[in-house]
């Protein structure tokens, strides 16, 4: 390793140079953030700027680059050097535009600027360039965990970009809930009726290929590892096993089926002519275009009811709260298929969900073959050698009833996702927090916790985590396969209710990620939000006192815990957000680039006035992804921000270590403010549990603050969104006329 | 224009908004060169237009800033604003496309420190706020907007006014002479991702969307809530500025309709069941939404936002697909008839603003693509024809933000499929 040279530049455009004093600021890199060599420049962003500093890393052994000139965000093209450190002192958008042009703010504005140059200069002294572990690895296998049709979807489509796919099903044969059907929903928009499902063909490409090893009577029993290398140990129902290594995963169990005599009221369970919609695709595929025959008596099937959202979209206790998607359009083909045999169907909804083009057009297609739609809510159905179907008449707004020689029950679908590794912690923490309803929910959950399909063997539990309903987790909006285990990716009705359409599609895209997953894995890079980051966390063994936080707070369930009991970090799967830094009680863990020192040494870098000059210092860490672009776009905006903040960037609050806090107080700052995303069910946290665990430790500061003598006020912890470009300045500003009313910190030297 | 650099393993997407910005992301993520083709001045697409997402009532600038920072990452990945497919020729694995780049008039000096919109005095409608404001001549997009460069509106050339905006550059970043430039790229396959416009509502003649000030379009509803947007972030009337905290939503208006667009437009339940919460949390009590449906289509999952929507007192749904509105000349209210076809009441309600959930209307292009590209009669791409060329997203079907991403993302894997197999070819 080079010795460090660190070159600082200063940048004169954009009004810096007419706001401030930038040779100041050069002697400020030189004196105090013992900078090397230090430029001022007119415009350090345009090709002569940028040449002048690439001629310095060239020629100079610069290898250690402070650019004082606009925010990180900005410009990002010209300012991006290979092979050195670089870090930006934010004096465009985090000071001239955020304070007034005034002669009486021109003090306060080149102090903060000052303080920047001095704050990047002590960073980038202790940031080193990212290198490669060397525990890359190349393995461009893919396990695909379920055999139906979402799993041989991300099978064909995998082994077609030519990867090589182990396809991995639990029971004797292929295709799923797909093969049992007798026709689908088309994908394709246009007005026609149901369709062959074609899952033959799929199987027979999947069987073909070679480059997709179909292991059928297979359970795993241990999924360990990390991406790029995985190893899964399968038992064979014959009582053999095997062994395979594999880059990536993806999980397309699917769903179970709803248990219809749950729904006693509308018949379920107490007649075999009331059946679910699976049960009556098995009566259609027997009847094969003829007639339908009904299972009590054989007798054909003249009229058929089908009763939707049945035990779905209900709070009754056993129900399921949500829609399950497919279940209208899912109907409306079963209908069509009786009208052609010669039945009567009528369909019984409350809203008809068949949404977008080709749910519309098949709507509309199920409308011209003579199907009765029946705006109604379905109350019971009395069983007997007729049914009959008592329901409100929505539209006229009456209690009627309708016969029916068979009752068809749309019911919802159950994920089978595994049980939620986090089970047990969140109804200890329901429980903590009265709950009830919660409580009641987790507890039926822990009561009928399933099997573990994948038995990862990682420290934080067997499967992936859930959302709610059972559901696997992800940023379930912007980054739908986000799933909080990297390099494994559910796809199908394990992560929401799907149809078959939208599992095909669902299942190239979690095939594309795994692909994804293999190729960064082989290159150190990480995955999402952070792609491409080639940092990663370490600790210093010495130091380490096992007390486990870092490997229970992990929001990936990165890190496991060697035989020792010391963390053990799996590269791949962490996602660099350094929770396992903030956690760390001893400040052991850090990345190359971002650590303890970086942060700790940018805090300890400002210029603390004295009391009697009644200037006060505020610091705040904003986390990067939200909390500093609003803070960007506060500048651009030119809201004013008190010239007393100092703002610091954080990859995620859950980085953030008390001791930076603590060293502030210790060292004379009057308050603090941290930044974050929102937590809890609708969270926007880009790490899940990052920003939440920052909250939890800092309810703990006020020991500390108490310990010090110091008011709890001056400690505060904020959710906020990219959008809060006019309530973070007043957020820094309030905290300023806090500290005017309070009295500034003791701590001054 | 600096020289693109492509090859028929290069993948090209085509639409900067929510799809394209994933298709590109996933696809340059696992290594591949990619083009992408963005027609406005930045991407970004519908969503950044958007106050929140549903059901998280989230913002979309939070996920477009970790997309953006992707883009500045990676090195595969090569964006084009301003520019526009106009022809696409030959076969999968080996496409000419032909790209109309039209002049920005600002080169890569600019550093976006706004001196030039302050030196220009000449105004223009603004795009990103569906007019509903005006900006100058020389702008940047939006907050957001990435590129963080700004553009000189070609309708100020010539102008005095453009001669200030350069004279106001000091970095020389301001050239008006550039001119349009048309070049022809080879690429191995493309994911037309174009997204969709909103249905024209001035063509839902009973609506009168064109004759009475106070019904507006929920795209435009959204721009209302932006607290730099057109009302400072105020819920209020056109005609006269005042707060409307009697509003009502009306479902469908354009889509699942003979007479307009025949389909559903998936998004527009949730998005009326967003709004009322928007009115609520300005409001608060005084807050009255009416939803005027046929179906309420809070699909799987999420369909516990509509049963929180539901269980709001102050939130009506009136199952009726409404006939007309008429304006009370007195006070600029409306008044909407129809029947209620639940018991089958007749209604004439006055509300203070009428909301449109207007149609999503798709933008793939005629004339654009080679022979064997299906399109349905909806105007979306139908993907499952052989080719190369592959719909993401609006352009392949109406769908809401994540089955986006999920469209787009398994489009980026097909994508991928045809430039492996050119490499396996070439070896």
């Amino acid at each position: 390793m080079a010795e460090n040279k660190i070159g600082a530049y200063v940048c004169q455009g954009c009004g810096i140079g007419d706001r401030l004093d930038t040779a100041q600021l050069a002697n400020v890199a030189k004196r105090d953030g013992k900078a090397a060599l230090v430029h001022e420049h007119p415009f350090l962003c345009n090709a002569e700027g940028v040449a002048l500093i690439q001629n310095d890393i060239d020629n100079e052994g610069v290898n250690k680059v402070v650019i004082a000139a606009c925010s990180r965000r900005a410009k990002t093209d010209a300012f991006s050097f290979e092979g050195v450190s670089i870090t930006r002192a934010n004096l465009r958008e985090g000071v001239i535009w955020v304070r007034p042009d005034s002669d009486e703010a021109r003090e306060t504005t080149q102090e903060m600027a000052d303080d920047y140059v001095r704050m990047a200069c002590a960073e980038i002294k202790y940031m080193k360039q990212p290198e490669l572990s060397g525990e890359q690895g190349l393995n461009r296998r893919i396990a695909v965990v379920g055999g139906g049709v979402s799993g041989l979807t991300a099978a064909v489509e995998a082994a077609r970009a030519g990867y090589q796919v182990d396809l991995i099903e639990k029971s004797g044969q292929l295709g799923g809930v797909v093969a049992q059907l007798y026709k689908r929903v088309p994908a394709k928009n246009g007005l026609q009726g149901p369709v062959d499902t074609d899952i033959e063909a799929l199987i027979r490409e999947a069987d073909g290929s070679s480059q997709i090893t179909i292991h059928l009577n297979t359970t795993i029993t241990q999924t360990d590892g990390a991406p790029g290398r995985f190893t899964i140990e399968m038992a064979r129902e014959s009582g053999t096993s095997e062994t395979i290594e594999v880059g990536a995963l993806v999980q397309a169990t699917g769903f179970n089926r709803y248990d219809i005599s749950k729904l006693p009221e509308l018949g379920g369970g107490k007649s075999s002519d009331v059946v679910d919609q699976l049960g009556y695709e098995a009566l259609l595929k027997a009847a094969d275009g003829g007639a339908i025959k009904r299972p009590s008596d054989g007798r054909e099937v003249k009229s058929v009811v089908f009763v939707q959202c049945a035990g779905q979209r209900s709070s009754e206790p056993g129900h399921l709260p949500y829609c399950s998607g497919h279940c209208c359009a899912t109907s409306i083909k079963q209908a069509m298929i009786s009208k052609q045999s010669g039945a009567d169907a009528t369909v019984m909804f409350t809203d008809l969900r068949t949404p977008g083009a080709s749910g519309e057009d098949f709507y509309r297609a199920g409308q011209e073959a003579g199907v009765t739609f029946t705006k109604g809510k379905c109350s019971t159905v009395d069983t007997g050698s007729d049914l009959t179907v008592n329901f409100k008449d929505l539209i006229l707004d009456e209690e009627t009833s309708a016969q029916a020689d068979l009752v068809v029950l749309a019911t919802g679908m159950v994920p089978n996702s595994g049980p939620d590794p986090y089970l047990q912690s969140n109804l200890e923490q329901a429980q903590k927090d009265n709950n009830e309803e919660r409580v009641a929910e987790l507890e039926a959950q822990v009561a009928n916790a399933p099997v573990s399909i994948l038995n990862l063997s990682y420290r934080q539990g067997s499967d992936l985590p859930h959302l709610r309903h059972g559901f696997t987790d992800s940023h379930f909006i912007c980054f739908p396969y986000e799933t909080r285990r990297t390099g494994i990716y559910a796809a199908g009705p394990l992560r929401r209710p799907m149809d078959i359409a939208q599992a095909q599609e669902d299942a190239t895209g979690a095939a594309l990620k795994a692909i994804q997953a293999c190729e960064n894995a082989a290159i150190g890079r990480a995955a999402h939000p952070r792609s491409g980051d080639l940092s990663f966390p370490s600790f210093r063994m010495e130091g380490c006192t096992q007390c486990k936080r870092c490997t229970v707070e992990c929001p990936f369930g990165a890190i496991n815990e060697d035989e020792k009991g010391y963390p053990k970090y799996n590269e791949s799967r962490c996602r660099r957000c350094g929770t396992c830094m903030g956690a760390c009680p001893v400040r052991v863990i850090s990345f190359e680039n971002y650590s303890v020192e970086t942060i700790g040494q940018q805090v300890k870098a400002v210029d603390m006035p004295d009391e009697f000059d009644e200037k006060p210092r505020l610091l705040v860490l904003a986390c990067e992804n939200d909390a500093y672009p609003a803070l960007d776009m506060a500048g651009m905006n030119r809201a004013e921000i008190s010239p007393w903040a100092r703002i610091i960037p954080v990859r995620c609050l859950g980085s953030v270590n008390t001791i930076w806090i603590t060293d502030a107080l210790n060292s004379g700052y009057d308050g603090v403010i941290l930044l974050g995303c929102q937590k809890g069910d609708n969270y926007q946290c880009h790490f899940v549990k990052g920003s939440e665990m920052a909250h939890y430790r800092m309810s703990k500061i006020d020991d500390t603050l108490s310990q010090l003598n110091l008011e709890k006020e001056r400690v505060q912890t904020y959710e906020v969104s990219i959008t809060d470009v006019q309530r973070i300045p007043q957020i820094i500003n309030d905290m300023d006329k806090l500290i005017g009313e309070i009295g500034q910190s003791p701590f001054k030297f | 224009m600096s020289e693109v650099v492509a090859t028929n393993q290069t993948i090209m997407v085509v639409g900067g908004g929510i799809s394209g910005l994933t298709a590109a992301l996933e696809a340059a993520e696992c290594g591949k060169q990619v083009i992408l083709v963005e027609k406005a001045p930045s991407v970004g697409g519908r969503v950044s237009q958007l106050y929140k997402y549903f059901p998280k009532l989230c913002f979309p600038t939070c996920g477009l800033e970790i997309q953006y920072r992707r883009l500045k990452a990676n090195k595969n990945l090569r964006v084009m604003t301003l520019a526009e497919v106009t022809a696409i020729e030959g076969e999968a694995g080996a496409y000419t496309v032909t790209v109309q780049q039209h002049p920005r008039y600002v080169n890569e000096n600019c550093t976006a420190c706004g001196e030039c919109e302050k030196a220009v005095e000449s105004e223009f409608a603004d795009e990103f706020n569906y007019g509903m404001k005006p900006r100058k001549g020389a702008y940047l997009a939006s907050n957001m907007a990435y590129p963080q460069r700004y553009v000189i509106d070609p309708r100020m050339i010539g102008s005095d006014d453009a001669e200030k905006a350069k004279a106001a550059c000091k970095y020389d970043a301001i050239d008006l002479d550039m001119q349009p430039q048309q070049q022809q790229l080879t690429v191995g396959s493309v994911i037309w991702a174009t997204g969709w416009k909103p249905y024209d509502a001035a063509k839902i003649q009973p609506y009168g969307y064109d004759r009475h000030a106070n019904v507006v379009t929920n795209v435009e509803f959204e721009r209302m809530l932006d607290p730099f947007g057109p009302t400072g972030g105020q819920i209020q009337r056109p005609s006269d500025g005042q707060p409307a905290k009697n509003i009502a939503f009306i479902q469908c208006a354009g889509s699942r309709d003979h007479n307009h667009l025949k389909h559903c437009s998936r998004i527009c339940c949730m998005a009326s069941l967003k709004q009322t919460t928007y009115v609520r949390e300005q409001f608060g009590d005084d807050a009255q939404s009416t939803i005027y449906y046929i179906d309420i289509r809070a699909i799987d999952r999420i369909d516990d936002f509509y049963q929180k929507v539901q269980a709001d007192p102050n939130v009506t749904f009136v199952k009726s697909k409404v006939a007309n509105i008429m304006e009370n000349q007195a006070n600029g209210n409306l008044v909407l008839h129809g029947v209620n076809t639940e018991g089958y009441h007749r209604y004439a309600n006055e509300h203070d603003l009428v909301v449109l959930a207007t149609g999503m209307e798709s933008t793939v292009p005629a004339g654009v693509f080679p022979e064997g590209t299906a399109i349905d009669e909806h105007n979306f791409l139908d993907n499952s024809s052989a080719s190369g060329i592959f719909g993401a997203g609006c352009s392949a079907e109406a769908l809401d933000v994540n089955r986006a991403a999920q469209s787009a993302t398994a489009a980026a894997l097909r994508a991928i499929q045809v430039v492996n197999r050119v490499a396996g070819t070439e070896g």
